[in-house]
């Protein structure tokens, strides 16, 4: 009896995936406290003086856990919940409003996110880097906006159409490296990093010329999209609720990504290759068609998330679209990895970083610590999850079945 | 120091919670020829690395004329008498014998310039001494392999060993090559010289040893003398009684199945590595390809399996032309292909065993529909084929990559087996497999002919192919030298595989 129990206990703190994810993030803020320590004067003028009288040392460590706590109790209230706020509401039943704004904005910014990082997981799993996803995704949105904006349809097929139209200009931007990788052998990563340059300056070509330029301005400013063609919002009538129905369509491409990887035939053949490209060609796979759908469908996703940003968030677009701090194609290559390509997994690593960014901005707001704390704690989740040996070693696990991450791609030279 | 008397004491070496040696001991005495006789997988490399000065060992000692030493490097080793031929040659390709015997230990001139023509008297020195031909001014990759060996063992005595480790020595030479070998290794013994021999092959062992140590599961079992049988030492090694004769009905050829007319194939660097090679393999009946590896074989199946391009010639299976056809259409023409590197070609290691069985029909209409895999169907199949063919492995949904070397090749088997189609063309089919799976498996192929399917086994065993063959085709240097049949002597096939087809009748 006590036998089994140990075992279970001690399978929980085996070095296995999900154990070690939790550690990799939990080590992530640990790394993050360290830096609000270290970056904030407050902290650091406390312990130059904790010689100065007795008692300095506790207030030194007051202070210290008092801005390292204002940090993430920001960062926590403004991504997911305010407990007074909550409380209040469920007490009172007022201001809903105030008390879902948090989590709404983490699932707007998590929607496309999720998407995207699904697209790029897939190619990861199949052995390919597709380090292009980010311009798909620009074209994407810029073909979903022009559908969106200066097509006239009643909304039942505008809006399907125009998200179709998204899906189909990132799978024809997928398709080049694809096509180019699968009949000339050239490597996916430089082309599908040089598309990206094109697709941003693509953009602000459109952005600064008709038909996609807003009539009147001279600004990088794209038409606005019809509302027949708008992802409809939650909750229409609360305007600082901006999660739209792009939370749904994220989900079913988690479900759908799991079923295609898990399930489907085509997706079996992915992982073949992924796995083993000998193996595969042996068991009479062709790689090179493989290799073009894997951009198609990399492509399509990443086109997809692009249309559900503009389409369900901005509806418009501007030159920075999608390009932000690191952009969001650069952002899901991050998540795939913390994900290890499992679609379930990459949903959570999403949301995780949608809420590090969200939260990071009213951290920076209320605490005045830069935004790029969120940044920092997200690489080091990232620096941790690859390195499962050193986490293993810090927290002095057992071997567990799986403690290496399994990454398919071969990096850059082969 | 003349003469060595090694002495292993309670040698232990753990990889984690894996015991590769648990409390081994060993003694070889001077001018002792001992076998270490073990499946692959049991500790006899560990064992030898140990003693060699690469890992150390947990617990035990090593003694060597009742002295106890301790060797944290090879160097260790080499200073202390001991050297080794390893199972893959340490040679410089590009370097002269003599070169290759000197190198690290190089006998200079003034300046420190290497001394090349005293290395060159070493090396004539040596050869004389212990009846090893060799000369010192030919480049090594332009000898044979059986030769590059000899110079192997030549760098190890220059070295002044006493006490010879040969890994494997047998696993690339011919017949006469080994021949050649087990008489070198009588005359260093007689000259005083221990030697410590690895091998899994009961037949070497027993045609040189003087003493026999088998060792299984990292543990020694027991100790036999070169008059034992095969039977009784397979037995020992395996841990169970072992049928060695495989039983077969008379050959009873049916109509071609598999045919290749004028074959011509290229490797990478434009040689014609098969060279206009004709056979056709019937229904019912083996033929095996016997040769020295690195002679077009593996070439030839990869061509038939349609992984590499055929320049001229046709093949043919079942009446469908598959010259540079897709692996897919091959497959789909009705062949079965056993590949010769398993891990690289048959499996993919991080796949489940239930996931490798359907590896090559995942979308037969039984384990899938609509694009969507039928998992609960390939488990089935995946339950009932690890039951037939007994592959061990805790559940059908392990990664095949936790499965011992043996248990992997059963999956490829039972997978090409079980798709039953009319030709199987199998490459090395028992490489690295301990006896009891390489019985296994030649019962399977047996059964695979008697069932009326044409078979093309490449090997370069002959045991193997002896046994299973109903005609043996011996391939040299891209070409067919010779068809016979398996009551031929070795001597005659032996013969045939180093290219000498004066004596035989094609």
């Amino acid at each position: 009896m006590s036998e089994n129990k140990t075992s279970l206990w001690q399978r929980y703190l085996s070095a296995n995936p999900v154990t070690m994810s939790f550690l990799a993030i939990f080590l992530g803020f640990v790394v993050g406290a360290a830096v609000i320590i270290f970056s904030s004067s407050d902290v650091l003028h406390a312990w130059t003086q904790i010689f100065n009288s007795p008692g300095a040392i506790l207030h030194a460590i007051k202070v210290t856990l008092d801005n390292v706590g204002a940090a993430y109790r920001a960062m926590f209230t403004g991504s997911v919940f305010d407990p007074t706020i909550l409380w209040h509401a469920l007490t009172t039943g007022q201001d809903w409003t105030a008390a879902l704004t948090p989590i709404s904005e983490t699932l707007t910014y998590a929607a496309p996110l999720v998407i995207i990082s699904i697209g790029v997981a897939i190619s990861f799993e199949t052995g390919l880097f597709n380090i292009g996803a980010n311009g798909q995704a620009i074209l994407g949105g810029i073909a979903g906006t022009a559908f969106g904006s200066m097509i006239h349809l009643p909304m039942f097929i505008h809006l399907p159409l125009t998200l179709a139209c998204g899906v189909a200009a990132g799978a024809f931007y997928g398709f080049i490296p694809g096509v180019l990788k699968a009949l000339t052998g050239a490597h996916e990563v430089i082309v599908t990093l040089m598309l990206n340059y094109v697709v941003a300056f693509f953009l602000l070509y459109s952005l600064l010329s008709t038909p996609l330029q807003l009539p009147g301005q001279v600004n990088d400013l794209s038409r606005v999209i019809l509302p027949s063609a708008q992802l409809p919002n939650f909750f229409a009538t609360a305007t600082t609720l901006r999660v739209s129905w792009g939370i749904l369509i994220a989900i079913g491409v988690v479900a759908f990504g799991w079923w295609f990887l898990n399930r489907s035939t085509l997706g079996f053949d992915f992982r073949i290759t992924g796995a083993n490209p000998n193996a595969a060609r042996a068991s009479g796979i062709n790689p090179k068609k493989i290799i073009m759908y894997v951009f198609l469908i990399s492509g399509g996703l990443a086109g997809l998330a692009g249309v559900v940003q503009v389409d369900g968030t901005t509806h418009s677009l501007d030159g920075g679209f999608l390009i932000g701090s690191a952009g969001i194609g650069f952002t899901a290559i991050t998540v795939s990895l913390l994900g290890r390509n499992k679609p379930i997994n990459v949903f959570w690593g999403a949301i995780l970083f949608s809420a590090l960014g969200v939260g990071g901005r009213i951290m920076q707001a209320e605490t005045g610590i830069p935004l790029d704390l969120a940044t920092i704690i997200q690489s080091a989740v990232v620096l941790f999850v690859a390195t499962p040996v050193m986490v293993q070693e810090i927290f002095r696990l057992r071997e567990g079945t799986l403690h290496t991450v399994e990454l398919n791609t071969k990096g850059w030279s082969s | 120091m003349l003469f060595m008397r090694l002495e292993l004491k309670g040698i232990t070496k753990r990889f984690g919670s894996f015991t590769a040696n648990d409390a081994i001991d060993l003694v070889v005495e001077p001018g002792e020829i001992h076998c270490l006789l073990g499946e692959n997988g049991a500790g006899k490399s560990t064992l030898m690395n140990v003693l060699f000065g690469l890992y150390s060992a947990d617990a035990g000692e090593i003694l060597i004329n009742g002295e106890s030493v301790h060797f944290a490097t090879s160097g260790d080793a080499v200073r202390k008498g001991i050297g080794m031929v390893h199972q893959h040659f340490m040679l410089v390709p590009v370097f002269t014998v003599a070169e290759n015997v000197v190198l690290g230990f190089e006998p200079t001139k003034s300046f420190n310039r290497v001394d090349y023509a005293a290395a060159s008297d070493k090396i004539r020195k040596f050869s004389e001494e212990f009846g090893l031909e060799v000369d010192p001014d030919a480049i090594i990759e332009e000898l044979p392999v059986g030769i590059q060996q000899r110079v192997e063992i030549l760098k190890a005595l220059s070295q002044e060993a006493e006490l010879l480790i040969l890994d494997e020595p047998t696993a690339v030479l011919t017949p006469q090559e080994i021949e050649s070998l087990i008489k070198i290794m009588k005359d260093l013994a007689a000259s005083g010289k221990s030697i410590l021999f690895i091998s899994h092959k009961l037949k070497e062992v027993k045609a040189v040893a003087d003493k026999i140590t088998v060792i299984r599961l990292g543990k020694v079992v027991g100790t036999g003398l070169p008059t034992d049988s095969e039977e009784e030492l397979a037995s020992k090694m395996v841990g169970r009684s072992v049928n060695l004769q495989v039983e077969k009905s008379p050959h009873n050829p049916g109509t071609p199945m598999l045919e290749v007319k004028n074959l011509v194939v290229r490797d990478e660097r434009g040689v014609a590595v098969v060279n206009n090679i004709s056979f056709s393999v019937c229904q019912g009946e083996i033929l095996a390809v016997a040769g020295v590896q690195g002679n077009g074989q593996s070439e030839l199946v990869e061509a038939i399996a349609g992984m590499r391009p055929v320049e001229s010639g046709t093949i043919t299976i079942n009446g469908t032309r598959v010259d540079n056809a897709s692996p897919r259409e091959c497959l789909d023409a009705g062949l079965a292909h056993i590949p010769e590197d398993r891990q690289r070609d048959g499996l993919v290691l991080k796949l489940s065993v239930a996931d490798n069985l359907v590896l090559n029909t995942p979308r037969a209409p039984q384990f899938a529909g609509r694009g969507t895999r039928k998992l609960s169907k390939v488990r089935e199949n995946a339950e009932k084929l690890v039951q037939d063919f007994d592959i061990r492995t805790e559940s059908v949904d392990a990664p095949v990559g936790s499965l011992s070397g043996g248990n992997q090749q059963k999956v490829i088997v039972a997978r090409e087996l079980s798709r039953n189609v009319d030709v199987l063309i199998a490459a090395q089919p028992t490489r690295g497999l301990d006896v009891g799976s390489i019985e296994y498996v030649h019962k399977q192929f047996i059964r695979e002919r008697d069932s009326n399917k044409a078979v093309l086994l490449v090997s370069s065993e002959l045991d193997e192919v002896f046994s299973l063959a109903d005609r043996i085709a011996v391939m040299f240097q891209g070409g067919i030298t010779g068809v016979v049949s398996p009551d031929s002597t070795r001597e005659a096939i032996g013969l045939l595989m180093a290219g000498i087809t004066e004596h035989t009748n094609v």
